[in-house]
């Protein structure tokens, strides 16, 4: 329970999608200029991750990592098909996207119309296969807790890009410069907006961990010496046995 | 005959200026702020996107004709998706350290808007030769900003280009920092690299005023 919320929380505050690692700007910045449209957008986007990321979990688990083919036998436990993830990973998401493009518009037209736009613009979105990436990358150890980083990625890029949404419906009424208007303005806050995230990162690196992670190497060391001192009596008395099996 | 006619030069030339992908076109960012805190990064990246953006503009463009528009989204991937496998491996292969630093960027190319966007808006309508040009030009004009960026940030952020001091020793305090210089610590976070962009936007765009957006 607590590793969940903890990654729920980090995916969201520390390792935010847009602001720490900058994926799906390009949509970030084109789809941001209404609160309303950034809304639908960032919705899609969680709907997705969510979908996506587990889907690609069970790719990468049982097709993909090295030895993730031992379920079809011996024989195959060698094999490594990772190079193919980019290719697999982005298949899937296509899929997807237009799968669940189609059923949205097939049982619920009002979600459709006001969702199902920003669908295919979804498919090309990188917060969408980098969220993919990074489970990958980061081993994320269980179905479960690869749902969670899908979905609460989404919430922070949907977080992300409703704060963009609402300054940028605010700032038309002030006196930028004139050659920072539209983009450049967009990305000098985005940057401040960034930075103002970075304060996050100390949320969950408190003082309880570094001491833990030290005792954790002691016990581990504690419970190798025992191992090795309660080896040694048990290894002599077999020698000794084999000596007297020998005579 | 010279090499290229007076509009090949321009789909070249153009983009690196006035039409460029990232500074005006808004394409590709994500893959351009976040591995631009070192120089060798950024110009490896920067190769990366040449190759796959000029070759798939030419292998889409010799398809244009045989893709049926409804799953052309899936065709283009698919292309992208294959030739990022091939930088990807040769990466590992040949620069395993700074694939490692790369890490889940280079696949995120697939997914850089510059390369779809490319392939809509110039492969689909444009011959082989062409595309070819329109390819590298972009790729150079979105290599271009990568490089400024990365220069920027890795010579104030840690006073070193390629990772060789430049700025003297900072722990003996030679060349400049004898004279009280700090590196800026500021430049190394991911949200320099955002208002580095941004202050570069506004540089060019102080520069040609025709490129001001209406608010």
């Amino acid at each position: 329970m607590l590793e969940h919320l903890e990654l729920f929380f980090k995916s969201i505050f520390i390792d935010n999608m847009v602001f720490a690692v900058f994926l799906g700007m390009c949509s970030y910045l084109a789809v941001s200029k209404k609160v309303a449209t950034a809304v639908g957008l960032g919705a899609a986007v969680i709907f997705v991750l969510a979908v996506t990321v587990p889907l690609n979990w069970l790719l990468d688990q049982y097709l993909l990592q090295p030895g993730a083919l031992s379920w079809l036998g011996e024989e195959y436990a060698s094999y490594d098909l990772s190079f193919l993830s980019f290719i697999l990973f982005i298949a899937t998401i296509a899929t997807m996207v237009q799968l669940v493009e189609i059923v949205v518009e097939k049982f619920s037209p009002s979600l459709y119309n006001s969702l199902g736009i920003f669908l295919p613009l979804i498919a090309v979105n990188c917060a969408i296969l980098g969220g993919s990436l990074f489970m990958q990358a980061r081993e994320i150890p269980s179905l479960g807790l690869a749902f969670n980083y899908g979905l609460s990625s989404g919430i922070g890029w949907f977080l992300a890009i409703l704060a963009i949404a609402a300054i940028r419906e605010k700032i038309r009424y002030s006196a930028v410069p004139v050659p920072l208007r539209g983009l450049g303005i967009t990305f000098i806050i985005t940057g401040l907006m960034g930075i103002g995230f970075q304060s996050f990162g100390g949320m969950l690196t408190g003082d309880n961990e570094p001491p833990a992670a030290t005792e954790e190497v002691v016990e581990v060391i504690e419970t190798e010496q025992i191992k090795e001192d309660s080896e040694d009596p048990i290894e002599t008395e077999e020698s000794i046995e084999v000596i007297a099996g020998i005579d | 005959m010279p090499l290229l006619s007076k509009k090949e030069s321009k789909l070249i030339l153009d983009p690196l200026a006035d039409n460029n992908p990232i500074t005006i076109q808004v394409l590709g960012i994500c893959s351009a702020l976040a591995i631009t805190a070192e120089l060798k990064a950024s110009v490896v990246m920067a190769i990366s996107v040449l190759f796959v953006l000029a070759m798939g503009n030419v292998v889409i463009s010799l398809m244009r004709n045989i893709i049926p528009s409804k799953i052309r989204i899936i065709v283009q991937l698919v292309v992208v998706a294959t030739l990022v496998i091939v930088v990807d491996q040769t990466l590992k292969a040949f620069a395993y350290e700074l694939s490692k630093t790369l890490s889940v960027f280079v696949g995120l190319i697939i997914t850089n808007c510059i390369i779809m966007g490319r392939f809509e808006a110039f492969a689909l309508g444009n011959g082989p030769w062409r595309s070819f040009l329109d390819g590298i030009g972009n790729a150079l004009g979105y290599g271009v900003i990568l490089i400024i960026v990365g220069f920027f940030r890795e010579l104030l952020g840690s006073g070193t280009l390629f990772g060789i001091p430049v700025l003297g020793d900072p722990i003996a305090k030679t060349g400049l920092y004898a004279y009280g210089y700090e590196n800026n610590g500021f430049m190394i976070i991911p949200p320099a690299a955002l208002i580095v962009v941004g202050i570069l936007i506004w540089i060019q765009r102080a520069k040609n005023p025709s490129l001001v957006e209406e608010a």
